[in-house]
Protein backbone atom coordinates (compact mmCIF):
# COMPACT_ATOMS: atom_id res chain seq x y z
CA UNK A 1 0.00 0.00 0.00
CA UNK A 2 2.64 2.59 0.67
CA UNK A 3 4.39 1.23 -2.78
CA UNK A 4 1.43 2.32 -4.46
CA UNK A 5 0.90 5.24 -2.76
CA UNK A 6 4.79 6.53 -3.44
CA UNK A 7 4.07 4.98 -7.07
CA UNK A 8 1.13 6.88 -7.40
CA UNK A 9 2.89 10.31 -6.37
CA UNK A 10 5.52 9.62 -8.76
CA UNK A 11 3.41 9.08 -11.55
CA UNK A 12 1.57 12.20 -10.61
CA UNK A 13 4.51 14.51 -9.88
CA UNK A 14 6.41 13.28 -13.36
CA UNK A 15 3.09 13.34 -16.08
CA UNK A 16 1.67 16.16 -13.95
CA UNK A 17 3.70 18.55 -12.00
CA UNK A 18 6.84 17.94 -14.19
CA UNK A 19 5.64 19.09 -17.32
CA UNK A 20 4.27 22.64 -15.63
CA UNK A 21 8.52 22.74 -14.74
CA UNK A 22 9.95 22.36 -18.35
CA UNK A 23 7.24 24.03 -20.17
CA UNK A 24 6.65 28.09 -20.38
CA UNK A 25 3.31 28.34 -21.20
CA UNK A 26 2.07 31.85 -23.03
CA UNK A 27 -0.60 32.36 -24.79
CA UNK A 28 -1.57 33.66 -28.69
CA UNK A 29 -1.70 37.23 -29.04
CA UNK A 30 -5.27 36.94 -30.95
CA UNK A 31 -8.36 34.78 -30.16
CA UNK A 32 -7.98 33.32 -33.21
CA UNK A 33 -11.06 30.56 -34.65
CA UNK A 34 -9.68 28.74 -37.95
CA UNK A 35 -13.17 27.00 -37.70
CA UNK A 36 -14.80 30.47 -38.55
CA UNK A 37 -12.82 31.70 -41.33
CA UNK A 38 -12.59 28.08 -42.59
CA UNK A 39 -16.49 27.77 -42.94
CA UNK A 40 -17.96 31.48 -42.88
CA UNK A 41 -15.49 33.09 -45.14
CA UNK A 42 -14.72 29.97 -47.14
CA UNK A 43 -10.82 30.30 -46.69
CA UNK A 44 -8.50 27.43 -47.81
CA UNK A 45 -5.53 26.78 -45.69
CA UNK A 46 -3.26 28.48 -48.65
CA UNK A 47 -4.94 31.37 -49.03
CA UNK A 48 -3.57 32.75 -45.65
CA UNK A 49 -0.25 30.42 -45.32
CA UNK A 50 1.05 31.25 -48.72
CA UNK A 51 4.20 30.40 -50.66
CA UNK A 52 6.01 32.95 -51.76
CA UNK A 53 7.05 33.53 -55.84
CA UNK A 54 10.48 31.42 -55.48
CA UNK A 55 8.84 28.26 -53.59
CA UNK A 56 9.67 29.11 -49.87
CA UNK A 57 6.66 28.61 -47.39
CA UNK A 58 5.41 32.29 -45.87
CA UNK A 59 4.00 30.26 -42.82
CA UNK A 60 2.31 32.70 -40.23
CA UNK A 61 0.66 35.43 -42.17
CA UNK A 62 1.45 39.39 -41.91
CA UNK A 63 -0.61 41.72 -40.48
CA UNK A 64 -1.58 43.23 -44.51
CA UNK A 65 -3.17 39.33 -44.95
CA UNK A 66 -5.59 40.00 -42.49
CA UNK A 67 -6.16 43.90 -42.80
CA UNK A 68 -7.20 43.35 -46.02
CA UNK A 69 -9.98 42.04 -44.51
CA UNK A 70 -10.39 43.13 -40.95
CA UNK A 71 -9.71 47.19 -41.84
CA UNK A 72 -13.37 47.55 -40.26
CA UNK A 73 -14.64 45.24 -38.08
CA UNK A 74 -16.84 42.75 -40.48
CA UNK A 75 -18.69 40.71 -37.47
CA UNK A 76 -20.07 41.70 -33.99
CA UNK A 77 -17.35 39.50 -32.17
CA UNK A 78 -15.42 41.13 -29.05
CA UNK A 79 -12.04 38.94 -29.98
CA UNK A 80 -12.53 41.21 -33.75
CA UNK A 81 -12.61 44.17 -32.11
CA UNK A 82 -9.87 43.86 -30.11
CA UNK A 83 -7.86 42.53 -33.11
CA UNK A 84 -8.66 45.39 -34.70
CA UNK A 85 -7.81 48.02 -32.14
CA UNK A 86 -4.96 46.29 -31.10
CA UNK A 87 -3.12 45.52 -33.90
CA UNK A 88 -5.09 46.58 -37.49
CA UNK A 89 -5.09 49.93 -36.68
CA UNK A 90 -2.22 50.73 -34.99
CA UNK A 91 -0.16 48.96 -37.54
CA UNK A 92 1.43 46.35 -35.25
CA UNK A 93 2.34 42.92 -35.97
CA UNK A 94 0.62 40.45 -33.73
CA UNK A 95 3.42 38.33 -31.96
CA UNK A 96 2.35 35.16 -32.91
CA UNK A 97 4.23 31.94 -32.54
CA UNK A 98 4.91 28.97 -34.43
CA UNK A 99 4.00 25.78 -32.48
CA UNK A 100 5.76 23.96 -35.61
CA UNK A 101 8.62 26.05 -35.64
CA UNK A 102 11.81 23.64 -36.03
CA UNK A 103 15.17 23.99 -34.44
CA UNK A 104 17.66 25.90 -36.69
CA UNK A 105 19.33 22.93 -38.02
CA UNK A 106 16.04 21.45 -39.69
CA UNK A 107 15.58 22.03 -42.87
CA UNK A 108 12.17 21.29 -43.98
CA UNK A 109 11.12 22.19 -47.56
CA UNK A 110 7.02 22.49 -47.53
CA UNK A 111 6.56 22.60 -51.58
CA UNK A 112 8.43 19.42 -52.01
CA UNK A 113 6.22 17.80 -49.45
CA UNK A 114 3.17 19.80 -50.79
CA UNK A 115 3.91 19.79 -54.87
CA UNK A 116 5.68 17.15 -55.22
CA UNK A 117 4.84 14.91 -52.61
CA UNK A 118 1.13 15.98 -52.34
CA UNK A 119 0.63 15.65 -48.87
CA UNK A 120 -2.08 17.59 -47.37
CA UNK A 121 -1.31 20.15 -44.76
CA UNK A 122 -3.57 18.11 -42.02
CA UNK A 123 -1.47 14.88 -42.21
CA UNK A 124 1.24 16.91 -40.44
CA UNK A 125 -0.58 19.96 -38.63
CA UNK A 126 -3.37 18.00 -37.73
CA UNK A 127 -6.95 19.68 -38.82
CA UNK A 128 -5.95 22.82 -37.24
CA UNK A 129 -8.98 23.97 -40.11
CA UNK A 130 -11.63 23.26 -37.54
CA UNK A 131 -9.93 24.48 -34.45
CA UNK A 132 -12.19 27.30 -32.43
CA UNK A 133 -9.39 27.91 -30.37
CA UNK A 134 -5.34 28.89 -30.45
CA UNK A 135 -3.89 26.32 -27.75
CA UNK A 136 -1.51 28.19 -25.18
CA UNK A 137 1.80 27.90 -26.90
CA UNK A 138 4.26 25.83 -24.59
CA UNK A 139 7.91 25.71 -25.40
CA UNK A 140 10.73 24.10 -23.66
CA UNK A 141 12.70 26.07 -21.16
CA UNK A 142 16.03 24.68 -22.09
CA UNK A 143 15.88 24.13 -25.71
CA UNK A 144 13.77 26.60 -26.50
CA UNK A 145 11.98 24.26 -28.48
CA UNK A 146 8.16 24.43 -29.17
CA UNK A 147 6.30 21.45 -27.29
CA UNK A 148 5.15 20.28 -30.64
CA UNK A 149 8.21 19.68 -32.36
CA UNK A 150 9.70 17.52 -28.86
CA UNK A 151 7.40 16.16 -26.26
CA UNK A 152 3.68 16.50 -27.48
CA UNK A 153 3.78 12.31 -29.13
CA UNK A 154 5.67 10.78 -26.26
CA UNK A 155 2.89 9.36 -24.77
CA UNK A 156 -0.03 9.70 -27.26
CA UNK A 157 -0.72 6.86 -30.11
CA UNK A 158 -0.07 8.80 -33.56
CA UNK A 159 -3.40 7.33 -34.64
CA UNK A 160 -5.40 8.96 -32.35
CA UNK A 161 -4.10 12.17 -34.11
CA UNK A 162 -4.72 14.85 -32.10
CA UNK A 163 -1.54 16.70 -32.32
CA UNK A 164 0.48 14.84 -34.88
CA UNK A 165 3.98 14.65 -34.63
CA UNK A 166 7.00 16.62 -35.76
CA UNK A 167 9.73 14.66 -34.38
CA UNK A 168 12.50 13.08 -36.47
CA UNK A 169 11.54 10.23 -35.87
CA UNK A 170 7.91 11.05 -37.00
CA UNK A 171 9.74 12.37 -40.46
CA UNK A 172 11.64 9.24 -40.53
CA UNK A 173 9.03 6.78 -39.89
CA UNK A 174 6.85 8.39 -42.92
CA UNK A 175 9.90 8.34 -44.98
CA UNK A 176 10.86 4.93 -44.27
CA UNK A 177 7.57 3.61 -45.21
CA UNK A 178 6.95 5.44 -48.54
CA UNK A 179 10.61 4.24 -49.25
CA UNK A 180 12.06 7.79 -49.51
CA UNK A 181 15.66 8.83 -48.40
CA UNK A 182 16.20 9.66 -44.88
CA UNK A 183 20.17 10.45 -44.54
CA UNK A 184 20.96 13.18 -42.21
CA UNK A 185 21.35 15.67 -44.44
CA UNK A 186 18.71 15.04 -46.37
CA UNK A 187 16.69 17.23 -43.43
CA UNK A 188 19.41 18.69 -41.50
CA UNK A 189 21.80 21.63 -41.88
CA UNK B 1 1.18 9.64 -55.92
CA UNK B 2 3.57 9.76 -54.09
CA UNK B 3 6.01 6.77 -55.28
CA UNK B 4 5.94 8.41 -58.50
CA UNK B 5 7.76 11.00 -57.56
CA UNK B 6 10.82 9.23 -55.48
CA UNK B 7 13.91 10.44 -56.05
CA UNK B 8 15.35 7.26 -57.87
CA UNK B 9 18.85 9.45 -59.06
CA UNK B 10 21.84 8.95 -57.47
CA UNK B 11 24.36 11.49 -57.60
CA UNK B 12 27.99 11.59 -56.84
CA UNK B 13 28.93 15.18 -56.33
CA UNK B 14 32.58 15.66 -57.24
CA UNK B 15 34.62 18.47 -58.24
CA UNK B 16 37.91 19.30 -60.69
CA UNK B 17 40.69 21.80 -59.84
CA UNK B 18 42.56 23.25 -62.91
CA UNK B 19 45.70 24.21 -60.67
CA UNK B 20 47.10 25.80 -63.79
CA UNK B 21 44.49 28.44 -63.74
CA UNK B 22 44.69 28.30 -60.07
CA UNK B 23 46.19 32.20 -58.81
CA UNK B 24 46.13 31.32 -55.36
CA UNK B 25 44.31 34.58 -54.84
CA UNK B 26 42.09 32.82 -52.16
CA UNK B 27 38.45 33.97 -53.39
CA UNK B 28 37.14 30.59 -53.03
CA UNK B 29 37.95 30.56 -48.92
CA UNK B 30 36.32 34.27 -48.72
CA UNK B 31 33.15 32.65 -50.64
CA UNK B 32 33.29 29.42 -48.28
CA UNK B 33 33.30 31.09 -44.76
CA UNK B 34 30.87 33.57 -45.55
CA UNK B 35 28.57 31.13 -47.00
CA UNK B 36 28.84 28.29 -44.29
CA UNK B 37 28.54 30.94 -41.68
CA UNK B 38 32.16 29.84 -40.15
CA UNK B 39 32.93 32.80 -38.19
CA UNK B 40 36.16 34.95 -38.13
CA UNK B 41 39.54 33.29 -35.97
CA UNK B 42 38.94 34.23 -32.59
CA UNK B 43 41.36 35.57 -31.09
CA UNK B 44 44.38 33.24 -30.01
CA UNK B 45 43.46 30.57 -33.41
CA UNK B 46 46.69 29.30 -34.71
CA UNK B 47 46.77 27.70 -38.40
CA UNK B 48 45.35 24.30 -37.09
CA UNK B 49 43.14 26.00 -34.78
CA UNK B 50 41.38 28.24 -36.91
CA UNK B 51 38.62 26.87 -39.22
CA UNK B 52 39.29 26.75 -42.87
CA UNK B 53 36.73 24.11 -45.09
CA UNK B 54 38.75 25.33 -47.96
CA UNK B 55 42.89 26.16 -47.59
CA UNK B 56 44.75 27.06 -50.46
CA UNK B 57 48.34 25.77 -49.76
CA UNK B 58 51.78 27.07 -51.95
CA UNK B 59 53.83 24.44 -52.89
CA UNK B 60 57.28 24.98 -54.82
CA UNK B 61 59.83 22.40 -56.73
CA UNK B 62 62.35 23.24 -54.49
CA UNK B 63 64.64 24.78 -56.52
CA UNK B 64 66.39 28.26 -55.98
CA UNK B 65 66.57 30.88 -58.32
CA UNK B 66 65.00 31.04 -61.47
CA UNK B 67 64.60 27.24 -61.26
CA UNK B 68 62.02 27.56 -58.91
CA UNK B 69 58.38 27.10 -59.35
CA UNK B 70 55.31 27.85 -57.73
CA UNK B 71 51.74 25.87 -57.72
CA UNK B 72 48.43 27.11 -55.72
CA UNK B 73 46.95 23.96 -54.29
CA UNK B 74 42.91 24.53 -53.03
CA UNK B 75 42.93 21.85 -50.58
CA UNK B 76 39.22 20.77 -48.93
CA UNK B 77 36.83 17.85 -47.95
CA UNK B 78 37.75 15.08 -50.71
CA UNK B 79 35.08 13.35 -50.18
CA UNK B 80 36.25 10.22 -50.03
CA UNK B 81 33.70 7.34 -51.53
CA UNK B 82 35.48 4.28 -50.50
CA UNK B 83 36.32 2.97 -46.69
CA UNK B 84 35.56 6.60 -46.36
CA UNK B 85 38.02 6.75 -43.18
CA UNK B 86 36.44 9.74 -41.27
CA UNK B 87 33.09 7.61 -41.10
CA UNK B 88 35.14 4.53 -39.99
CA UNK B 89 36.72 5.57 -36.92
CA UNK B 90 33.33 7.93 -35.77
CA UNK B 91 32.53 6.78 -32.60
CA UNK B 92 29.42 8.65 -32.49
CA UNK B 93 28.19 7.85 -36.17
CA UNK B 94 28.23 11.79 -36.66
CA UNK B 95 29.86 11.24 -40.15
CA UNK B 96 27.88 9.38 -42.90
CA UNK B 97 28.54 9.12 -46.67
CA UNK B 98 24.44 10.42 -48.00
CA UNK B 99 23.62 7.54 -49.99
CA UNK B 100 21.98 10.39 -52.80
CA UNK B 101 24.76 12.76 -52.98
CA UNK B 102 27.91 10.84 -51.56
CA UNK B 103 28.91 13.92 -49.90
CA UNK B 104 30.65 12.87 -47.10
CA UNK B 105 28.35 15.23 -44.01
CA UNK B 106 29.04 16.12 -40.71
CA UNK B 107 26.11 16.15 -37.92
CA UNK B 108 27.58 18.27 -35.26
CA UNK B 109 24.95 17.73 -33.15
CA UNK B 110 25.90 13.94 -32.47
CA UNK B 111 29.66 14.87 -32.33
CA UNK B 112 31.24 14.21 -29.48
CA UNK B 113 34.47 16.47 -29.87
CA UNK B 114 37.00 13.35 -29.71
CA UNK B 115 38.53 14.58 -32.93
CA UNK B 116 39.22 10.78 -34.03
CA UNK B 117 37.71 12.01 -37.42
CA UNK B 118 40.82 14.58 -37.59
CA UNK B 119 43.40 11.84 -36.71
CA UNK B 120 42.24 9.81 -39.35
CA UNK B 121 41.42 12.38 -42.02
CA UNK B 122 44.60 12.26 -44.70
CA UNK B 123 43.93 15.41 -45.82
CA UNK B 124 43.33 17.91 -42.83
CA UNK B 125 40.45 18.70 -43.85
CA UNK B 126 38.73 18.51 -40.57
CA UNK B 127 38.40 21.03 -37.96
CA UNK B 128 37.37 20.94 -34.75
CA UNK B 129 35.55 24.43 -33.09
CA UNK B 130 37.82 25.28 -30.13
CA UNK B 131 35.46 28.20 -28.95
CA UNK B 132 31.50 29.11 -29.69
CA UNK B 133 30.96 31.18 -32.64
CA UNK B 134 31.37 34.50 -32.71
CA UNK B 135 30.67 37.48 -34.97
CA UNK B 136 31.59 41.35 -34.73
CA UNK B 137 28.12 43.11 -34.09
CA UNK B 138 25.91 43.30 -36.85
CA UNK B 139 27.67 40.97 -39.12
CA UNK B 140 25.03 38.53 -37.59
CA UNK B 141 22.40 40.09 -39.89
CA UNK B 142 24.81 38.56 -42.60
CA UNK B 143 24.41 35.15 -41.70
CA UNK B 144 23.34 32.43 -44.19
CA UNK B 145 19.89 30.89 -42.75
CA UNK B 146 20.58 27.82 -44.82
CA UNK B 147 23.08 26.66 -43.11
CA UNK B 148 23.41 26.18 -38.95
CA UNK B 149 26.21 27.38 -36.92
CA UNK B 150 28.33 24.86 -34.78
CA UNK B 151 28.87 25.11 -31.42
CA UNK B 152 32.29 24.60 -29.12
CA UNK B 153 33.14 21.52 -28.82
CA UNK B 154 32.17 19.45 -32.37
CA UNK B 155 33.82 19.22 -35.68
CA UNK B 156 32.91 20.31 -39.14
CA UNK B 157 34.15 20.60 -42.47
CA UNK B 158 33.55 21.15 -45.97
CA UNK B 159 29.85 19.38 -47.21
CA UNK B 160 30.16 20.58 -50.90
CA UNK B 161 27.79 23.59 -49.27
CA UNK B 162 24.89 21.54 -48.62
CA UNK B 163 23.00 23.91 -47.64
CA UNK B 164 22.82 24.98 -51.56
CA UNK B 165 21.94 21.62 -52.18
CA UNK B 166 18.62 21.93 -49.82
CA UNK B 167 17.72 25.26 -52.02
CA UNK B 168 18.05 23.81 -55.25
CA UNK B 169 16.06 20.84 -54.41
CA UNK B 170 13.54 23.42 -53.26
CA UNK B 171 14.06 25.30 -56.31
CA UNK B 172 13.17 22.15 -58.36
CA UNK B 173 10.23 21.17 -56.22
CA UNK B 174 8.86 24.64 -57.05
CA UNK B 175 8.99 23.46 -60.71
CA UNK B 176 7.74 20.65 -60.12
CA UNK B 177 10.34 18.18 -60.84
CA UNK B 178 12.19 15.92 -58.29
CA UNK B 179 15.64 16.26 -59.65
CA UNK B 180 18.10 19.15 -60.11
CA UNK B 181 19.54 19.79 -63.19
CA UNK B 182 23.12 20.21 -63.64
CA UNK B 183 24.57 23.17 -63.11
CA UNK B 184 21.42 23.95 -60.32
CA UNK B 185 23.34 23.15 -57.56
CA UNK B 186 27.27 24.86 -57.58
CA UNK B 187 29.15 25.25 -53.80
CA UNK B 188 30.17 28.77 -53.17
CA UNK B 189 33.82 28.02 -53.89
CA UNK B 190 33.04 27.25 -57.34
CA UNK B 191 30.99 29.83 -58.17
CA UNK B 192 33.40 32.59 -56.95
CA UNK B 193 36.64 31.32 -58.38
CA UNK B 194 37.42 34.62 -60.70
CA UNK B 195 39.62 32.42 -62.98
CA UNK B 196 36.89 28.98 -63.26
CA UNK B 197 39.72 26.55 -61.90
CA UNK B 198 37.03 24.81 -59.69
CA UNK B 199 34.32 22.90 -61.33
CA UNK B 200 31.76 21.23 -59.81
CA UNK B 201 29.45 18.24 -61.74
CA UNK B 202 28.05 15.12 -60.80
CA UNK B 203 30.63 12.03 -62.12
CA UNK B 204 28.26 9.96 -62.35
CA UNK B 205 27.49 12.14 -65.76
CA UNK B 206 30.50 11.63 -68.11
CA UNK B 207 28.89 14.99 -69.99
CA UNK B 208 29.85 16.76 -66.87
CA UNK B 209 33.22 18.85 -66.28
CA UNK B 210 34.65 16.87 -63.13
CA UNK B 211 33.88 13.07 -64.96
CA UNK B 212 35.21 14.51 -68.27
CA UNK B 213 38.53 15.28 -65.99
CA UNK B 214 39.01 12.26 -64.05
CA UNK B 215 39.38 10.63 -67.32
CA UNK B 216 42.36 12.65 -68.22
CA UNK B 217 46.00 11.88 -68.42
CA UNK B 218 46.81 15.01 -66.81
CA UNK B 219 44.66 14.80 -63.71
CA UNK B 220 45.41 12.93 -60.25
CA UNK B 221 44.07 12.79 -57.03
CA UNK B 222 45.62 13.73 -53.75
CA UNK B 223 47.13 10.20 -51.97
CA UNK B 224 45.59 8.60 -54.51
CA UNK B 225 47.32 5.32 -53.50
CA UNK B 226 45.45 5.02 -49.96
CA UNK B 227 42.49 3.83 -51.79
CA UNK B 228 39.61 6.01 -51.01
CA UNK B 229 38.42 7.08 -53.75
CA UNK B 230 38.71 11.06 -52.81
CA UNK B 231 36.54 12.11 -55.42
CA UNK B 232 38.06 16.06 -56.00
CA UNK B 233 40.17 15.84 -59.13
CA UNK B 234 43.21 18.01 -59.74
CA UNK B 235 44.50 18.61 -62.92
CA UNK B 236 47.80 20.34 -64.09
CA UNK B 237 50.24 19.73 -67.31
CA UNK B 238 52.99 20.83 -65.57
CA UNK B 239 55.04 17.71 -64.97
CA UNK B 240 56.53 18.51 -61.75
CA UNK B 241 53.10 19.82 -60.32
CA UNK B 242 52.37 16.04 -60.81
CA UNK B 243 55.68 14.28 -59.34
CA UNK B 244 55.05 16.29 -56.45
CA UNK B 245 51.42 15.06 -55.55
CA UNK B 246 52.48 11.47 -55.94
CA UNK B 247 56.50 12.20 -54.08
CA UNK B 248 55.82 11.20 -50.31
CA UNK B 249 56.03 14.67 -49.07
CA UNK B 250 56.07 17.84 -50.97
CA UNK B 251 59.99 20.35 -51.39
CA UNK B 252 59.14 22.98 -48.87
CA UNK B 253 55.21 22.34 -48.67
CA UNK B 254 53.80 25.50 -47.03
CA UNK B 255 50.86 27.17 -46.80
CA UNK B 256 50.27 30.30 -47.99
CA UNK B 257 49.41 32.18 -45.34
CA UNK B 258 48.35 35.33 -47.00
CA UNK B 259 45.68 33.36 -48.54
Amino acid sequence: MPFLAGALAALGAGWVGFPHAIYKSRPQPVDFSHKVHAEKAGTKCEDCHAFREDGTFAGIPSLSTCAACHAAPMGTTAAEKNFIDAYVTPNREPDWASYAQQPENVFFSHITHVKLGQLKCEQCHGDQGASDKLRPYQVDRISGYSRDIWGRTLFQSKAAGAVPGMKMDDCVDCHRKQGLSHSCLDCHK
Amino acid sequence: MIAANKPNKIARYGMSIDLDRCTGCGACMVACAVENNVPPAHEGATARKGITWIRVFKVDNGEEGPARRSVFVPVLCQQCGEDTPCVHVCPQQAVEVDPATGIVGQMPERCLGCRYCMAACPYHARFFNWWDPQWPAGMEKTLNPDVAPRMRGVVEKCNFCHGRWHAAKERAAAAGKSEIEAGAYVPACVESCPTGAIRFGDLKDAASEPAVAAKDAHSFRLLEKLGTEPKIYYHSKRDWVRQVAAAPKPPNGKENARG
